[in-house]
C-alpha cells in the first residue's frame, strides 16, 4: 500500500515526474507531433482523456481479474488489449456523435494505441501500489503533464524555426537538447515533492 | 500481402549483408530512424542496465520477428496490428518473467521499461516494415541486427553517462573522486536528453542523412 496523499500524487505527476520529462515515456510522439500547437494541444486532450479512462479501466482488471485468479504476469497482455480496445471504441463512438470532435481529434486517436505513456501509466500504477483513488489522479496528472509538456515543446519549435541551428543538429538533435533544458527546470520542483 | 517477393528463392549473400549493415550503422534505429528513444534514455545512466535492455531487446526483436515471418501468409491484414502487438507481447512476458526469476536485482531497476518493450518502435517497425514481406531467416538477422544497432547505442550513451556522470563503467571506480568532479546532471534524466542530442549530433556530422523529399 503507498501512502503518499492524492494530491501529491496528482501534483508531482504533472512537475516533479513528469512522464515526459522524468520517466522518458512517450518520446515517438512528442518528437514527431510537436511542430505546431495545434497539433500538440489535439494529440495532448487525446492523451489526457484516454490515459484517464484506459488507467481506471486497467485497475479494475487488474485487482479483481488478474489478481484473484493468479495471472499477474498476463498484465501486460490485458493492459495493451485494454488500451487499443478502448481508443478503438473511443474513435467510433466520437465518429457517429460528435462530428466536430472526431475532426479535432480523430487522427490522434490512432496513434495513442502505440503511446508508451499510456501502458507506462498502468505499469507504473502496479509498480506503485497505488489504490483506487490514487491511481485515479496519477492517470490524470500524468495526462495532463504528457500534453503540458507536449504543447510548450511544440511553442518552442515554432520559434525554432527563426534560428540558425546547425544543420545536422537539425530536427531530432535540436529537440533532444531544448528538451533537455525543460527537463532541468521541470527537476527544480523536485525538492519541494517527489513522488514514488 | 505481398508475398509474391517472398516466393522467390533463399536471398542471396549481398542481401544478407546489407540488412546488417542497414539495422547496425546505415539505417541505425536510434540514431537514423529516431526509434525506441523512451528506453534509451531511460535506462543509460548505468552500463549494466544498457547492456541487459539491450540483449533483451535482441531476443524480442529477433524471435518476434522470426515468428511473425513463419505466420506472414496465416495473419489477415486487417488485424495484422493486433496479431503482432500478441506476438511482441509473449517474448516481453517470456523476458521479463526470466529477468525477475534470475536476475531480480536488475529487473528492479529496469522497472516497467522491460514491458515497455511491447510498445517499443522498434519491435514493431521491424515487424511491420520487414518480417511481413520477407522469409524467416533473413527477418531474424534483421531483428536482431536492428536490435544490436539499438544495443550499440545505448551502450555508448550509457558508457559517456555512467563514466562522466558516476566516475565509473559497470561499477568499477574509473576516475577517482580525489580529482574527479563527479557531474551528477547526466546520472539525472536532462543528462539523457543532452547525451543522446550529442549522439544524434556527431552521428549526423559523420553520416549525414540523405535528405528524403518527404521531409518539410
Amino acid at each position: 500500500m503507498n501512502i503518499t496523499p492524492v494530491w501529491a500524487i496528482f501534483i508531482g505527476s504533472i512537475f516533479t515526474n513528469n512522464i515526459l520529462f522524468a520517466s522518458f515515456l512517450g518520446m515517438c510522439s512528442f518528437l514527431v507531433c510537436s511542430n505546431k500547437i495545434d497539433t500538440a494541444l489535439g494529440l495532448g486532450s487525446a492523451v489526457v482523456f484516454v490515459m484517464f479512462c484506459t488507467t481506471i479501466l486497467n485497475y479494475v482488471l487488474y485487482y479483481y481479474l488478474l489478481v484473484p485468479l493468479k495471472l499477474e504476469f498476463l498484465g501486460f497482455l490485458i493492459f495493451i488489449a485494454v488500451i487499443a480496445a478502448f481508443v478503438q471504441f473511443v474513435e467510433m463512438f466520437v465518429e457517429r456523435f460528435s462530428p466536430d470532435l472526431y475532426y479535432a481529434l480523430g487522427i490522434f486517436l490512432p496513434l495513442i494505441t502505440v503511446n508508451c505513456a499510456i501502458l507506462g501509466a498502468a505499469l507504473f500504477m502496479v509498480i506503485r501500489k497505488y489504490n483506487f483513488v490514487q491511481s485515479t489522479f496519477y492517470g490524470l496528472g500524468a495526462g495532463l503533464g504528457w500534453a503540458l509538456a507536449i504543447v510548450l515543446m511544440a511553442g518552442l519549435r515554432e520559434k525554432m524555426g527563426y534560428s540558425n541551428v546547425p544543420t545536422p543538429l537539425r530536427g531530432t538533435g535540436v529537440v533532444m537538447m531544448v528538451a533537455g533544458v525543460i527537463a532541468m527546470a521541470f527537476m527544480g520542483f523536485a525538492g519541494m515533492l517527489n513522488i514514488q | 500481402m505481398s508475398s509474391s517477393t517472398a516466393v522467390s528463392a533463399a536471398p542471396s549473400a549481398a542481401k544478407w549483408k546489407k540488412t546488417l549493415g542497414d539495422g547496425l550503422y546505415t539505417a541505425n534505429p536510434i540514431t537514423r530512424q529516431i526509434l525506441g528513444i523512451c528506453s534509451t534514455l531511460a535506462v543509460t545512466n548505468r552500463v549494466d542496465k544498457a547492456l541487459v535492455m539491450g540483449a533483451a531487446l535482441i531476443f524480442v526483436t529477433g524471435l518476434s520477428n522470426l515468428f511473425l515471418s513463419l505466420l506472414r501468409r496465416l495473419i489477415p491484414n486487417r488485424i495484422r496490428m493486433i496479431a503482432e502487438m500478441a506476438v511482441v507481447s509473449t517474448f516481453v512476458i517470456v523476458i521479463d518473467q526470466f529477468l525477475r526469476g534470475f536476475y531480480w536485482d536488475i529487473s528492479r531497476q529496469l522497472g516497467p521499461y522491460v514491458a515497455l518493450i511491447i510498445t517499443n518502435c522498434i519491435v514493431m517497425g521491424r515487424g511491420e516494415a520487414f518480417a511481413l514481406q520477407n522469409p524467416p531467416l533473413l527477418s531474424l538477422l534483421d531483428g536482431a541486427a536492428n536490435a544490436a544497432g539499438y544495443a550499440m547505442m545505448l551502450a555508448i550513451v550509457g558508457i559517456f553517462r555512467e563514466l562522466l556522470g558516476s566516475g565509473s563503467i559497470l561499477g568499477i571506480t574509473l576516475l577517482s573522486s580525489a580529482w574527479y568532479v563527479k557531474n551528477q546532471l547526466l546520472v539525472l534524466a536532462p543528462g539523457a536528453f543532452f547525451a543522446l542530442g550529442l549522439l544524434i549530433w556527431i552521428f549526423n556530422v559523420i553520416n549525414p542523412p540523405v535528405p528524403r523529399e518527404t521531409e518539410k
